[in-house]
């Protein structure tokens, strides 16, 4: 049953032209561009440096959050509890900051240290009892999303000190704002990016991906690699959880309860598979426009939103159905 | 694999992702219902965001500001949170209107504080920002609030319930929204306060999100809990009607008093089958005009809508008591949502 693919980092690539068709971003690409320019067309507002720059500050926060779930996915693994665990996450720093009179970069402290906790107890649960990905992160997500409104009483965290949401703020680029946040964001792609195709540790994920056993036998020391995948996802969701504040300007305890899903969806469209070892860092980012894209746009057109959640689905189905049909040809 | 087959494969998913993009789009541009998106074509712009897409309470309040956008010759665009409680999604939707140059937005907020910094950003940039259904909190964060009086629409019921009780020791459960949540919070303590007791006098609180399934499971523990009660506080019909079969099992259907709030057509009908002793109706679809209706004029002549509207309530039920003002469920039936 296992397919045999190639990994991308060993295709031969005779010219850079041939490089960049066969890219697996390529299609999400395109998708992304053609979408823009039907955008472009239908709405005097969608194409200009102020709307894109809106639209990035809109997908900071599950872009943030794609980026862990990429890295658990390209494992064959998939996290549920993202969305949970980085509400609990927002919520302990804005409580320590607001009410614990903890100083704010202490509290951001403490926040990424717990989501990063809740990674790291996934991962050894995953790894070293072991228990399937789905189930021990189903598990998670209620109990992060319990803790959440235990410990915020159900109330919403006003008030609360400028450091935290400062990444809301914006600076001058030419004409438009951009967010610091957005900058976060953009740059945590980047530094994942190189990682996974630029250094041995990129190499072992996508191995591990594509063949536990193969790549423990190669000397990959799968377990550790393994925990600390979910440990930097956990990470990732803290910084997601920094972002949240920052961009909402409160804690909010009924926040994240699809960005799961969301996640998920943002994944997938950027082609990485889901049974693992194949996908990119990149991707992810273009799956996520996409769908800003879209949502931004149709609103700009004055459609219906639930027109967004239906073209959404119908555009995983299809990103996924396209990934098993080249699976099965490349059989 | 080999490289063609990548290549290929990746032009096939482009290739079918934008295709269908294209279609669907296509064909949910003519089925919208909010027209075509020619913009410059000097309408005026008008946003309704409410809680969800699919809570009856709200596809009325979508009719109603579609119904008098129409006829104010104003262009409606809506958005939706994808759950109640979603405030990053309520966020964005304001943005996406406010780039797209509305002149005013309405708002059902999901979470009235975590909303706040949002409609503030909106009102910076001149926009009007009415509150429909839920204040916001502080109530001043909006330019003015179209709503039910929530706490009027408890003491309604708790009066009723009072004459009807005739006296007899009450016990009461209520079966509440959920913690925190304004609306469910003044309907309860408007309950008591026409009622007369305090929450002393509750035997058994439960919170049942507004859901009937919820509604069933809340009646079933608080009979487990008080089987004695009879004087049953709801905080709409949906939780009523849960509390009817909960106590229909018990064959207590007929000698305790449900009670509810919302006026719904489904709400209005169990009044009248004798499930449900009285209701108070509210009205969504005067909310979202008089909405639309508010914009309209700012963008005409700069005038902008302030402070409180009561979109009035009234009590609906077949069974009237003496001393309390009620209409009967024909005159529900006709002015009911859903």
């Amino acid at each position: 049953m296992t397919a045999t693919t190639t990994p991308y980092s060993e295709l031969k690539a005779p010219t850079t032209a041939r490089r960049l068709l066969t890219a697996p971003t390529t299609g999400p690409l395109a998708a992304l561009l053609l979408a823009c320019a039907f955008f472009s067309f239908s709405t005097d507002q969608f194409l200009t440096g102020g709307n894109f720059s809106l639209i990035v500050q809109q997908v900071m926060v599950v872009g943030t959050l794609a980026i862990g779930q990429t890295l658990i996915i390209l494992t064959a693994g998939i996290d549920l509890s993202c969305g949970a665990v980085m509400a609990f996450g927002s919520i302990v720093i804005a409580k320590m900051a607001a009410e614990g009179s903890l100083p704010p970069l202490l509290a951001i402290g403490l926040g990424l240290a717990v989501c990063g906790g809740f990674g790291l107890l996934n991962g050894l649960l995953v790894q070293k009892i072991p228990l399937p990905p789905f189930i021990v992160t189903l598990g998670m997500l209620n109990v992060a999303f319990a803790l959440t409104h235990i410990y915020s009483e159900e109330q919403t965290v006003t008030n609360l000190p400028g450091p935290l949401t400062a990444l809301g703020e914006t600076f001058p680029l030419g004409h438009t704002d951009i967010t610091y946040g957005s900058l976060v964001t953009i740059g945590l792609f980047l530094l994942l990016a190189y990682s996974l195709s630029n250094t041995g540790w990129g190499r072992h994920v996508y191995a591990l991906g594509n063949s536990a056993e193969a790549a423990r036998l190669n000397g990959i020391r799968t377990s550790r690699l393994t925990i600390g995948i979910y440990t930097v996802a956990g990470l990732l969701y803290g910084i997601a959880a920094l972002l949240l504040i920052s961009r909402t300007g409160v804690g909010d305890p009924q926040a994240g309860q699809t960005d799961n899903l969301d996640s998920i969806t943002a994944v997938v469209l950027g082609g990485t598979s889901l049974f693992g070892g194949r996908g990119s860092v990149l991707g992810t980012f273009i799956g996520v426009l996409i769908v800003g894209v879209f949502r931004n746009g149709l609103q700009l057109m004055g459609v219906a939103s639930i027109y967004q959640t239906l073209i959404t689905g119908v555009l995983v189905i299809l990103a996924v159905t396209v990934d098993q049909l080249s699976r099965k040809k490349a059989r | 694999m080999s490289r063609t087959t990548r290549l290929s494969s990746s032009l096939l998913r482009a290739a079918a992702v934008t295709g269908v993009a294209a279609l669907t789009l296509t064909a949910c541009g003519s089925g919208s219902g909010s027209g075509s998106s020619s913009s410059g074509s000097g309408e005026v712009k008008v946003g309704l965001i409410t809680k969800t897409d699919t809570n009856p309470f709200f596809v009325k309040m979508k009719e109603g500001a579609e119904k008098a956008a129409k006829e104010n010759g104003a262009q409606l665009s809506t958005a939706a949170g994808k759950f109640d409680g979603d405030n990053a999604g309520q966020v964005t939707a304001i943005e996406n209107m406010v780039a797209a140059g509305v002149k005013g937005i309405l708002i059902t907020p999901s979470d009235s504080k975590a909303i706040v910094p949002a409609i503030e950003k909106a009102r910076a940039k001149g926009v009007l920002v009415i509150a429909l259904d839920t204040p916001t909190e502080p109530e001043s964060a909006v330019d003015a609030l179209f709503a039910t009086d929530n706490l009027k629409a408890g003491e309604l019921i708790g009066e009723y319930a009072k004459a009807a009780m005739k006296g007899k020791t009450a016990k009461i459960a209520a079966l509440d929204l959920a913690p925190g949540v304004s609306v469910g919070v003044q309907r309860h303590d408007g309950f008591l306060k026409g009622f007369g007791a305090t929450e002393k006098d509750v035997a058994c609180a439960q919170d049942t999100g507004g859901d009937q399934a919820k509604g069933q499971t809340a009646m079933e523990n608080c009979l487990q809990k008080e089987p004695d009660i009879n004087v049953v506080y709801t905080i709409n019909e949906p939780a009523a009607l849960g509390a009817y079969t909960a106590l229909k099992a018990k064959g207590r259907e007929k000698d305790v008093l449900i009670v509810s709030v919302d006026g719904g057509c489904t709400g209005t009908q169990a009044v009248k089958d004798g499930k449900i002793a009285a209701t108070s109706q509210q009205y969504p679809l005067k909310m979202a005009a008089e909405g639309v209706k508010a914009v309209v004029s700012f963008a005409k002549d700069g005038k902008k809508a302030s402070g409180y509207t009561d979109t009035g309530v009234t009590l609906i039920t077949d069974k009237a008591q003496d001393g309390v003002a009620s209409k009967d469920t024909a005159y529900g039936l006709e002015n009911c949502w859903g």
